[in-house]
């Protein structure tokens, strides 16, 4: 849940401009990890925009989530060049370690399983990001290590 | 620590000829001399005809050498690696090359030498991103203050259309006639937006510049915008790249108080500010319409064109929309001329191109080489050749608007318009490239779930059609199609092809169109009998 002064603070950087409400819309969500029906009330009210607009645009970027996350989130390339590069094991991997299928929030809310289109960086597939980080030349056991490494560091 | 790596041709023709022997003469005088540690040997692909086969190739520097005996081998690790001489009588001869495009390390070693061109990326990894004194010290700047002191707008722009600088998006139009659209418009405000949405799976050359040289797509904005007559750009880039856009942000900072962005740059009372737009995770944005959309803070969907963005872009208004690429190339142009420019690459395709290799080869990933050298090329050259035990058996160019170039294209020149001749496509410049273990049919599900994913949703041809065609392969990979469910299959991915909205849409079927085209046995033997 952000705080009322989060949302603010992101409002007041774009100064009440429409178009920022994509740009406005991912800031909310990055800072709280979700964006809420009330912060889509407040963001319409301020840019006098509808509400069905703004859930409108929420709901069509992937970097905008309107549930919330886990504490870490996994976003997972499943395009054809790291699919070539063994993706598939690296899939598998992942649902069984975390007990999750794709899309999914482990139970205690650590962790988030979620796919995304290339990130670019196809030449050290297979990739995924974990929260910001981005790791390449992903086997089985390299993906165990990040789980632990990041789940229990934190 | 390897600070060399020497690939001795190892396809069929080389072993017959003596490869192997070579090979071992390499290794045992590289243990003669005590280099094995940090020299390693491998067996590489066949580049070229075969008399001047086995070639034995020298990285990083990209020496090929050829034909190679066993005695040649042991005298080129003497002269070449210990002692750092080139074995210029060795030297494969240039005619052997299928394009005569490969591109060649300056200076002394002309036309000997087979090194990347590098134009766009001299700079990368050279100068310190972070550092505008750096990117200066490196030409940077110059060409601005060049066209800005000494340049009429409509000079620059003449520059860029003689050099035959194509768009490289994927679509390849000419960028100064695009210019020369938006320059003739009446309206006071234009806009010029640098598409850095890049998001074609196995794409990303985009990166490295917006990484390594964010200040040489400032200076390619800026220029355009002196052409056309915009005082304002815009950076959309994508939300997953946020690396690119601090450094972009440092950039822009360090360049208007550096005043060679900004208002009256240079004293020269031209203005131009730039502003970055980050995206939030949507593909459909790399399409320019849908990216305007997103920029105005709408859902990323199409418009329809025409109004093209040069007539009705962002706001309505004159808008130039360029990918990163390409106005990264504008500022070598307008400083060297359209003459320099056209030396490089093709007649019709003038320049260089970046491509981001990787797959079944050796060494994956970012190369710039001259517009119209063979894909065989960049495979066994660039690339060091197909991974041990593979032959190659496909490419895949990347995203939206690439295709399948099977084996036999392999010696067709790599440049737009030759590409189109064959019904095939340089995309946005990916190379995924695939061993003959590769399923094909696999390979189409996975290309078409990601546009399946990306799909924004607004016509049905692409919204129902890419679901069709996936549950359609998906039955077809797990041994359930029917002859009558593949003629379907084809009968949707042609519907989608005619009737989508866009790019997105149309692109979607050409996996499994182009997959049929080169591959129809691997789809047929899926079949359920």
């Amino acid at each position: 849940m952000p705080e009322c002064s989060t949302l603010n603070e992101i409002m007041e950087k774009y100064g009440g401009d429409r178009e920022a409400l994509v740009e406005i819309l991912r800031d909310v969500s990055q800072a709280a990890g979700y964006v809420t029906a009330e912060d889509m009330a407040t963001i319409a009210q301020r840019l006098g925009l509808p509400q069905s607009q703004v859930h409108s645009v929420a709901s069509f970027y992937s970097l905008i989530s309107l549930e919330p996350l886990g504490k870490h989130v996994i976003r997972f390339c499943q395009d054809a060049p790291c699919h070539v590069a063994g993706g598939q094991e690296i899939w598998e991997t992942l649902e069984r370690e975390l007990g999750i299928p794709f899309g999914a929030t482990t139970p205690d809310g650590t962790w988030t399983l979620l796919t995304t289109s290339c990130i670019g960086a196809c030449s050290v597939g297979p990739v995924m990001m974990v929260d910001d980080e981005v790791y390449g030349n992903l086997t089985p056991g390299r993906v165990r290590e990040i789980i632990a490494q990041v789940g229990g560091g934190v | 620590m390897i600070r060399a790596t020497i690939l001795v041709s190892g396809d069929p023709q080389s072993l017959s000829r003596g490869a192997e022997e070579v090979k071992l003469a390499i290794e045992a005088e590289l243990s003669f001399y005590g280099l094995a540690n940090e020299i390693e040997v491998g067996f590489g692909g066949g580049v070229t005809r075969v008399d001047v086969l086995p070639t034995v190739s020298i990285y990083p520097e990209g020496v090929i050498y050829g034909p190679v005996k066993p005695a040649d081998g042991a005298f080129i690790v003497e002269e070449h690696l210990y002692k750092g001489r080139v074995v210029e009588h060795l030297l494969l001869p240039t005619d052997a090359l299928v394009s005569g495009q490969l591109a060649s390390l300056p200076a002394g070693k002309e036309g000997k030498q087979y090194a990347e061109k590098r134009v766009l990326l001299r700079r990368v990894g050279v100068v310190d991103p972070y550092s505008i004194e750096d990117y200066v010290a490196h030409d940077g700047y110059f060409a601005l203050g060049q066209a800005l002191t000494t340049m009429t707008p409509t000079e620059v722009m003449n520059v860029v259309r003689e050099s035959g600088l194509q768009g490289r998006g994927g679509a390849g139009f000419p960028t100064g006639l695009k210019w020369s659209f938006v320059a003739s418009r009446a309206e006071e405000t234009k806009y010029i937006v640098c598409n850095a949405d890049e998001s074609e799976p196995g794409t990303f050359k985009d990166r490295m510049i917006l990484e390594g040289d964010p200040h040489a797509v400032l200076e390619g904005m800026a220029l355009a915008g002196y052409a056309v007559g915009a005082h304002e750009g815009w950076i959309y880039i994508r939300g997953e790249y946020v690396l690119s856009k601090e450094r972009l942000e440092q950039a822009i900072r360090q360049a208007e108080e550096l005043g060679v962005l900004g208002d009256d740059i240079m004293g020269s009372g031209f203005s131009f500010h730039i502003h970055v737009h980050a995206g939030a995770g949507a593909y459909i944005c790399g399409e320019e319409t849908a990216l305007l959309e997103s920029m105005e803070g709408k859902r990323g969907t199409p418009r329809i064109r025409p109004p093209y963005p040069t007539v009705n872009g962002y706001r309505g208004l004159p808008t130039v929309v360029n990918n990163v690429e390409t106005l990264a190339n504008v500022p070598p142009i307008v400083l060297n001329g359209a003459a320099w420019y056209r030396t490089l690459g093709t007649k019709r395709s003038p320049g260089t191109k970046l491509y981001s290799v990787m797959g079944d080869v050796n060494i994956t990933g970012l190369i710039e080489v001259p517009m119209g050298i063979t894909l065989r090329e960049v495979v066994d050259i660039y690339a060091g050749g197909m991974k041990a035990g593979k032959t190659f058996k496909c490419a895949q160019t990347g995203g939206a608007s690439g295709s399948i170039i099977p084996a036999a294209l392999l010696d067709i020149p790599m440049d737009f318009a030759s590409m189109a001749e064959q019904g095939a496509s340089l995309g946005s410049g990916a190379l995924l490239i695939c061993g003959d273990d590769t399923d094909i049919v696999d390979l189409a599900y996975t290309l078409v779930r990601f546009f399946k994913t990306e799909s924004c949703g607004k016509c049905v041809p692409c919204r129902v059609g890419t679901a069709q065609m996936l549950e359609a392969l998906d039955r077809l990979r797990q041994g359930y199609a029917r002859a009558a469910d593949l003629a379907r299959l084809e009968q949707i991915a042609g519907y989608a092809r005619e009737a989508s909205f866009c790019g997105l849409g149309q692109a979607a079927p050409v996996p499994i169109l182009s997959g049929l085209r080169f591959f129809r046995e691997e789809f047929e033997a899926r079949l359920r009998a």
